[in-house]
Formats: C-alpha cells, structure tokens, sequence
C-alpha cells in the first residue's frame, strides 16, 4: 500500500532513471521541442563534442520566434540575425534527422500550439523546450517544463535531466465565472494573489470546477501562465475532453494503443488524501475582467481598479517597485484604468492564440470598427488556428473591423521580429509577460483577455468587456 | 566549464526586485548563434542611452563597480524566460556570482551551468550586504565555494548553501553531460521497462 500522491509526484515517480547522492534526480524525457532561438547552441555543443542524439523520435522542431508575421515572410525577413538563426534550424534538423515543420508548412506556429495540434503532447509525458511557456503542455497531465540551452543539449544527448523534486502547490478555483470572465482572467487573478515568486520551487496543480469546466485551449492559457507565477509547470488532471482533444491527431496514439493509453491516463490524478505543500483556494466568483497596469505579471487589478498609489505600501521594495513602474508606464496614481488610452491592440502568442481566442475577439468586433486611434493587430498561434479561422470567416470580420490578420509566430509578444511597439507607445495585449521593454523599447504593456483586448480596440482605451 | 572555487572582488548594488530576464538581455539580442559575446549586451536597456552612450545612472557603468565580479540584488532574481542568453551576458560581462534574497527556478539552473554562482541568503542579510555594495571600490566581498563562506567588506563572514552536487560541478568545472553518458546503461534500462508499460511512447513519429 503506498501513500497517497499527487499527479505531480505520479509523473515524477514514473520518471526517475535514478536517485542519486545529492538529492537530485536523473529524470528521463520523452518528449523535446524545439526552437530557432535557444536550440543552435546546443548542436553546436553536441557537434563541438561529437555527440549525437539519444532518440532522434522525440524531437519536434518548428520555428516560431523571429518569423515575420507578414504575407511577404517567405522572402523577406527583416534582420540576417534572424535569417541566420532560422537557417540554422533548418540545417541542425536536416543534419541530425529531426522532424522539422517550416515557416511556410501549413502547420507551422507557436511550439506551445504545434504540440498539442499534432498530438506530440501527450498525458503523463514528460515535455520539455527551451522555452519558460512550455508550461502550456501541462493542460494535458503532462510535467512540462522550460530549460536553458546546456539543458536542451543534455536533453538531446541523454534523453534525462538531473532534477530536484519540486514541491506541490495546489490552486483550487471553485464555483462559476462571472459573465466576460475568461481563463486569462483566472490566471492573472491567480498571480495577482500569489505574486510572480509565488509558485517558485514548485509545480502547481490546478484543481475546482472552474478547471473541470473550461475547454482544452481555456485550459493551455491557464498552464501557459504558471511561470508568470513562479512555478516551473503547471498541471491540470486529464479526463474526457483530453482525450478527444487528442484522439485522431497525427501523432496521437491509434487504435488499440490509444485504448491503452487511455486506460494509463485514466490513473493520473492525484489521490484521495495526498499531500501538497501548499494549498489557496479562489472562489470563481471573486474574479472580474483582469488587466495589467505595471511591469510585472503580479501588478495586475480588476478592470473596475485604479492604479495605486506607491504611499499606500508599506514594504519598502514593494513601494519603489510600484515607483519605478509608474514611472516606466507613465501612469498617474489614482487613475481609473479604463480611462488609460492604448495606442495597439495585439492578440496572439502562445497564451491567447488558438481558434477560441480568435472566436471571442470575432464575437465583440463582429460588425464594429476599431477606434481610429488605434491599430489593432491579430496573430494566429499557428497555421491550422489560421486556416480554422478562415474557414469560419473569422477573417473577414477582423478585416472589416479594421483589424490586420497575419502568419502564425510569437511575434509582438516578445517582439524578436518585426511586430513591436515604437518608444512609448501603450498596448492592450493578450499575450503573458508586460517586462520593461519586452514589446520593444520602452514599451508599456497592459495584459487582458482576448475579448478585452477586444474591447479595447474598439473604444480606444482599457474597457470593462461587460459594459461594452 | 570555468572552475569556480574562490573569488575577491567588488559587489555591484542592483536594488531591484524581480530582475527579469528581458532586462539582464533584451530579446534583440537573442538572435545569435553564439554562446560568445553577450557582455557588451548585459543590461542593455537600462545601460545605454538611445543613442548607444552610457548612462551615468546605471551601477555597472561607474567607475568603482566597472570591474564589479558580484551583483547584490532584490527578490526573484532572474525571472521570466528560460533563455540562458541571461547567464551568457552575465558571465561575459565579468559577473561570476550574484546574491538576492531568491531567484527564479530556470534561471538558477541556466548559472551553474556557466561557471556563475548564484547565491539565495535571508532578505535581512542581502539588505545589509546591499548597504555594504553601495561603498563603492571599498565593496570588496570574498565568496569561498569551498567552504560555503561569504567574507563582508568588514570582515564578517556568513555562511551560505548550495546543492551538494552543483557545488562539486562548479568547483571542478565538470560537464553535465559527460557525468549523465556515463549512465547510459541505466538509462537503457529505463526506456526497455517504460516501452513495455506504455509502447505508444515508442510508435510516435
């Protein structure tokens, strides 16, 4: 009779290779993605070392952070940094045999949406990529996790990582979301109670009805987030809706081995009785539209806030902080945030850029135009999310909204192509990380949900969605 | 890997929490293929002016910290993305250890990898190591890895913890890699029983 565990502590379990002297474990990985960014150096590493790859299988690489968005992308990227980098992923996949999705493959996006669309990520499976959002993956009961690049060439050379237990922190969220509450905004509120150092150290496992309830994609927004609040991954239990998310995409299990596979995922939960370290509880109805109004995940409101004052804190860290970030946003204590203007809206990015993102920007700007003060930019996370979109002529009404509807890639969320903010400028975005400069010099980053941001576009300045 | 056993020098003062990533390397310079040559990058967006001069505002840009071989910094050091760009600009810069009351997790993994020591201590002890930092050429810190001692500018010395087995990775500059190929057997092992359990681990392409 063992004790009981969490879903954390059962994927761990089934994951050590070996226990060793330190404290640390040697985990075994079965599932790596990756990129142009953080993945040249570590070939050049193995090559450096005349190292190979472990299981070539179980690598998935897709360009997806410097790709221009624009229709012309094939022939025209706009620094031969980026040229070089790409063509760098390009020649290590062909070089070593990895299966390798290109900028212009219909399949191609953000690795954090590729994944799961094509059935790489998988319940119960360990995922890793050099990339702090490969958190996404755990929406699936996967332990998903990012690393560095001397990681990622540890990965490709012995299929493990030397890893200490995390701890567990469990985030329930019960009851039901109030009218124009999405995932975005759970997961904001999530970090705005814990603080971006809240999950560090530990893995998070989120639990409650409001979890249960939300789709797969709803789900990944969540996971995708967990690192804005410290953790290294976040999990969420499989059940039904993962596994028909799931069956019958490319790399998904067929057949008699999905059933199997089925009957596994079945077992991973965390049992009746297990311990975490740490427990919080939300009720689903304390959470409002949430928006961003620092530099910080953490410094976040509901839409309904004003921005605060630094006088009113009391640690003396905490007050220079809210200091140092007004000055940067260049916003006035006291100010109602729906009377802050935005000059862009950006919707995408591997935390708002699947096809539910895209249907609820659709439903608040059907038959409505963007304020003319604003440009408003729509990024799908990947092909498929594109051709979906399409199909549904979502297309046509962010177009007529005044919308531009790009390729699939990262852009504006960490601005690595061409897609940024000029110095100053003000952005609603429904992307995860508002850092000083991360959408380009000096830009000021205001995080919300799809239909925010929405909502923002249309009136020109951080709108409450449910008075729109 | 560059052995790390004891280091003298000055800490640099950086009184700020939740240093993120995006600071210690803006995402502009992520487009390169090097491991090299990221130091002239470090900081970059609160280093230099816009038109590339250096700003007299920014600690690592005064004469007594220019040399600087530690950083004395807030809580959360480090967070945000996994990019080990962030070490590389560091360690290139001349940064060989940093102290702050905690660190983000991928980032304190990405620094032992790097020959970069970074150090977690009570809020209580980086505030007075902060005042310490703020003298100037005279912020002159001993950090001994060997025997886990930290030697104030005063002469007090505190103790600090690290991992056991990052600590003797560091000291003998060892390679990660090479230590996890010699176990190649038992990984074997672990892949023949997981391919039993669950094959469709196996069958995917």
């Amino acid at each position: 009779m063992t004790n009981p565990r969490t879903l954390y502590d059962k994927i761990w379990d089934a994951h050590v290779v070996e226990e060793q002297q330190s404290g640390n474990s040697l985990l075994y990985i079965d599932r790596h993605i990756i990129h142009e960014v953080t993945s040249p150096q570590a070939f050049e590493g193995l090559r450096l070392a005349g190292r190979g790859l472990r299981r070539v299988e179980t690598i998935l690489a897709v360009p997806d952070h410097n790709v221009p968005t624009t229709a012309d992308r094939e022939t025209r990227i706009d620094s031969i940094e980026s040229k070089n980098q790409l063509g760098a992923l390009e020649r290590n996949a062909k070089e070593f045999g990895v299966d390798y999705i290109p900028m212009m493959d219909a399949r191609q996006g953000i690795v954090h949406i590729v994944g799961p669309e094509q059935g790489f990520t998988l319940p119960g499976t360990t995922i890793v990529c050099g990339d702090s959002h490969t958190s996404t993956h755990g929406a699936f009961g996967a332990l998903a996790f990012g690393i560095g690049t001397s990681e990622v060439e540890h990965v490709m050379a012995t299929q493990t990582l030397i890893l200490k237990r995390s701890k567990n922190l469990r985030i329930d969220v019960s009851g039901k979301l109030g009218l124009g509450v999405t995932a975005k905004d759970v997961a904001l509120a999530i970090i705005g109670k814990i603080g971006t150092a809240g999950g560090t150290g530990s893995v998070i496992e989120f639990t409650g009805s409001v979890f249960r309830d939300l789709s797969m994609e709803g789900r990944m927004t969540v996971c995708n987030m967990s690192i804005e609040g410290g953790a290294r991954a976040g999990l969420i239990a499989p059940d039904q809706k993962t596994y028909d998310y799931i069956k019958g995409r490319p790399k998904a299990p067929k057949g008699a081995e999905f059933e199997m596979a089925v009957n596994y995922w079945n077992s991973l939960k965390s049992d009746e009785g297990a311990k975490y370290d740490k427990e919080v509880f939300i009720d689903a109805a304390d959470i409002a539209p949430q928006v961003t109004w620092g530099t910080s995940p953490e410094d976040v409101l509901p839409i309904t806030g004003v921005v605060p004052n630094p006088a009113d804190a009391q640690d003396p860290d905490k007050k220079a902080s809210i200091e140092r970030a007004l000055a940067y946003m260049g916003l006035e204590p006291g100010t109602r945030l729906t009377d802050i203007k935005v000059d862009k809206v950006f919707i995408g990015s591997c935390t708002n850029g699947r096809i539910e993102d895209m249907r609820a920007v659709a439903e608040v700007v059907r038959g409505r135009k963007i304020n003319p003060s604003v440009e408003g930019l729509i990024v799908p996370g990947s092909g498929l999310v594109k051709l979906q979109a399409e199909q549904e002529g979502l297309d046509q009404v962010f177009i007529d909204a005044g919308f531009d509807w790009r390729e699939p890639g990262c852009s504006m969320c960490l601005a690595m192509n061409a897609d940024k903010l000029l110095p100053g400028q003000r952005c609603a975005s429904t992307s995860n990380r508002n850092f000083e400069g991360r959408q380009g010099p000096k830009s000021r980053t205001h995080l919300v949900s799809p239909a925010m941001a929405a909502a923002a576009a249309i009136t020109g300045r951080l709108t409450d969605i449910r008075e729109l | 890997m560059d052995k790390f056993t004891k280091i003298r020098a000055v800490a640099a003062p950086l009184p700020i929490t939740n240093v993120d990533t995006d600071m210690i390397i803006p995402q502009k310079h992520l487009r390169t293929i090097e491991r090299t040559g990221l130091g002239k990058y470090a900081f970059s967006n609160i280093r230099y002016n816009d038109d590339g001069s250096e700003r007299d505002d920014f600690v690592l840009n005064k004469p007594a910290y220019r040399n600087a071989e530690i950083l004395i910094a807030g809580e959360n050091f480090g967070c945000g993305s996994s990019r080990e760009h962030a070490p590389w600009a560091l360690k290139d810069f001349g940064i060989k250890a940093i102290i702050a009351p905690s660190f983000a997790d991928i980032f304190h993994g990405n620094c032992f990898k790097n020959g970069l020591l970074p150090i977690a201590l009570p809020e209580d002890i980086v505030d007075e190591m902060m005042k310490d930092a703020e003298h100037g050429a005279n912020a002159v810190f001993t950090i001994d890895l060997e025997n886990l001692e930290i030697t104030r500018p005063d002469g007090q010395v505190v103790k600090f913890e690290v991992d056991s087995f990052r600590q003797h990775c560091l000291i003998n500059g060892l390679d990660d890699i090479g230590l996890t190929m010699v176990k190649g057997d038992k990984i074997a092992a672990f892949e023949a029983k997981q391919k039993a359990q669950q094959p469709w681990l196996y069958s995917q392409r």
